[in-house]
């Protein structure tokens, strides 16, 4: 009994080490990160590449995914508002909903899952092969090179990937309600486009630029700390997604709470 | 100039780097021997700098690299060319933009004058004319070969090999020996090798020192080297399984001891 229980403590002694180191070097990654963007010089095209494999190159699943979570949103509305005969109010209740929440965070998780993912595995696979070394050896800061564009691009793409999955989304909304349950095209957008204002279109995209900063910083920290061949990649890739998940859900509750305060 | 005074390094328990003591002339080829996993590639990079030593100091060319800020160090890296082990090419760049790194990046060279640089680098290595291969498009011996012209591209005073035949055939390790020699002649650089090879550590070194258990034991000119009566020196040149450095080994003697071997079918 007792040594089950001093195994406990230890464990558990070890997991609150293992987070605090966690924690620790995501600030002290961001730290760097924030000072490195601003030391010359800039490389734009490095920045430019990754901006398209985080933007251009993830655009259709996230215009895919959004126009189903559109299309679910209409249906399942459906089902309780012609319950009570107030059909109408599914377009609002459709651009609201993925306006303020659905769009941002399905898209941060989206984008989580395939750049998050990428950047852990090249980054991790570089650490194994001696790239990050070999970038010192030719005086070139890691964090610059490989951090510093990462985070850049996902801050500045993922906002722009969610406009576009809110845009899909309310047309989603748009096919289940005019070619489905009836409603007419015009009161559709009429209805969406009053119940959405502008500050529920900014509090939705300018937590986009956080969750951009959580996936660039959780990838590129468990990349630089894969341990091993192969099998260590795969283990902090897979850190590394369900980290970024979690921080993302977890800064959506306090963004939300903290708008829902400031703009109520 | 390279002085490693009294450098201990360990990783968690483990001692790594028990009291390093190392002089390095200029102008030599300098080779480390010692066994896999014995510290001689931790020690090499305490010399770039990539790691830091838990005390002692590392003084290349007048700078402690250990304590100095990172713009000297980068500027004392630019100096030192490394060539690693597996290469460590840049798998998302071409070869020629590998071998022209330290030029686009620091000296903002482009267009004409920055091809001529990297295919004189990469003809010094008999690779003329494969500037726009990929990495992954090239055999082991090619990638150390790349590695090696990116390393003498910034035109350094000083290359360090981290096993520069490791897992290559005899014929392209013996050329990379043949390569390490013409350079240090052509160019006068001083060399750090890092090998456990000791047909290469013969062909190439001035002089050769043998890492163990964290120390250097064995200190000398090949000859002298050869001549040794260190038993330890004399097992690990000779390559006999039996002697000193095995029977400290415990996974040996518990075999030998019990002889249960699962084999998997």
């Amino acid at each position: 009994m007792m040594i089950a229980l001093e195994k406990f403590f230890i464990d558990l002694g070890n997991k609150a080490m293992t987070f605090l180191y966690f924690l620790g070097g995501l600030v002290t990654l961001a730290g760097q990160t924030f000072y490195w963007t601003f030391v010359p010089p800039y490389s734009r095209q490095r920045i430019f590449d990754q901006a398209k494999r985080t933007g251009y190159d993830s655009l259709a699943i996230v215009v895919l995914i959004g126009l189903f979570i559109g299309m679910i949103m209409a249906l399942q509305t459906a089902v309780l508002m012609q319950r009570l005969g107030s059909e109408m109010y599914i377009a609002s209740i459709v651009a609201l909903s993925i306006t303020r929440e659905l769009g941002p965070v399905i898209t941060s998780l989206v984008i989580a899952g395939r750049v998050g993912a990428a950047i852990t595995a090249e980054i991790g696979s570089m650490q194994v092969t001696e790239q990050i070394d070999a970038l010192e050896t030719l005086a070139m800061n890691p964090v610059k090179y490989l951090v510093v564009p990462r985070f850049l691009a996902l801050s500045l793409m993922l906002p722009i990937l969610t406009l576009f999955a809110n845009i899909i989304g309310i047309f989603g909304g748009y096919l289940i309600c005019v070619y489905k349950l009836g409603i007419s095209s015009t009161m559709y957008i009429k209805i969406a486009s009053d119940a959405v204002l502008y500050k529920d279109l900014f509090t939705g995209l300018a937590k986009t630029v956080f969750f951009g900063m959580i996936i660039a910083f959780v990838s590129c920290f468990e990349g630089f700390n894969v341990e091993g061949g192969a099998e260590g990649v795969g283990n902090s890739t897979r850190k590394a997604v369900v980290a970024s998940f979690i921080l993302i859900i977890a800064a959506d509750c306090f963004f939300t709470a903290l708008f829902y305060f400031i703009f109520p | 100039m390279i002085e490693v005074r009294n450098v201990f390094k360990n990783f968690n328990e483990h001692r790594v780097l028990d009291g390093i003591n190392l002089t390095i002339p200029d102008g030599k080829t300098y080779v480390i021997i010692g066994r896999s996993g014995g510290g001689k590639s931790v020690l090499l990079k305490h010399i770039e700098g990539i790691m830091k030593p838990d005390s002692g100091e590392v003084i290349v060319n007048g700078v402690n690299v250990s304590k100095c800020s990172e713009k000297e160090l980068n500027a004392l890296r630019l100096k030192i060319g490394m060539v690693f082990q597996g290469g460590a090419l840049f798998d998302s760049l071409t070869v020629a933009e590998n071998v022209g790194f330290g030029l686009i990046e620091h000296q903002r060279m482009q267009g004409k004058e920055l091809l001529e640089r990297v295919e004189e680098s990469l003809c010094m290595v008999n690779l003329c004319g494969i500037g726009n291969l990929m990495p992954s498009e090239l055999s082991g011996g090619m990638r150390k070969r790349v590695a090696l012209a990116r390393a003498l591209c910034i035109k350094p005073d000083m290359i360090i090999y981290d096993e520069p035949t490791t897992g290559v055939d005899p014929i392209t390790a013996d050329s990379i020996n043949v390569l390490i020699k013409e350079l240090h002649d052509k160019l006068k650089v001083t060399s750090i090798v890092v090998t456990h090879d000791m047909r290469s550590a013969y062909k190439v070194a001035d002089r050769i020192a043998m890492l163990y258990k964290g120390k250097i034991i064995a200190e000398g000119t090949p000859e002298e080297v050869q001549s040794t009566d260190n038993a330890v020196v004399h097992q690990f040149i000779n390559g006999l399984a039996d002697g000193p450095i095995t029977e400290t080994l415990e996974p040996r003697s518990v075999l030998d001891k019990t002889q249960k071997i699962n084999i998997c079918p």
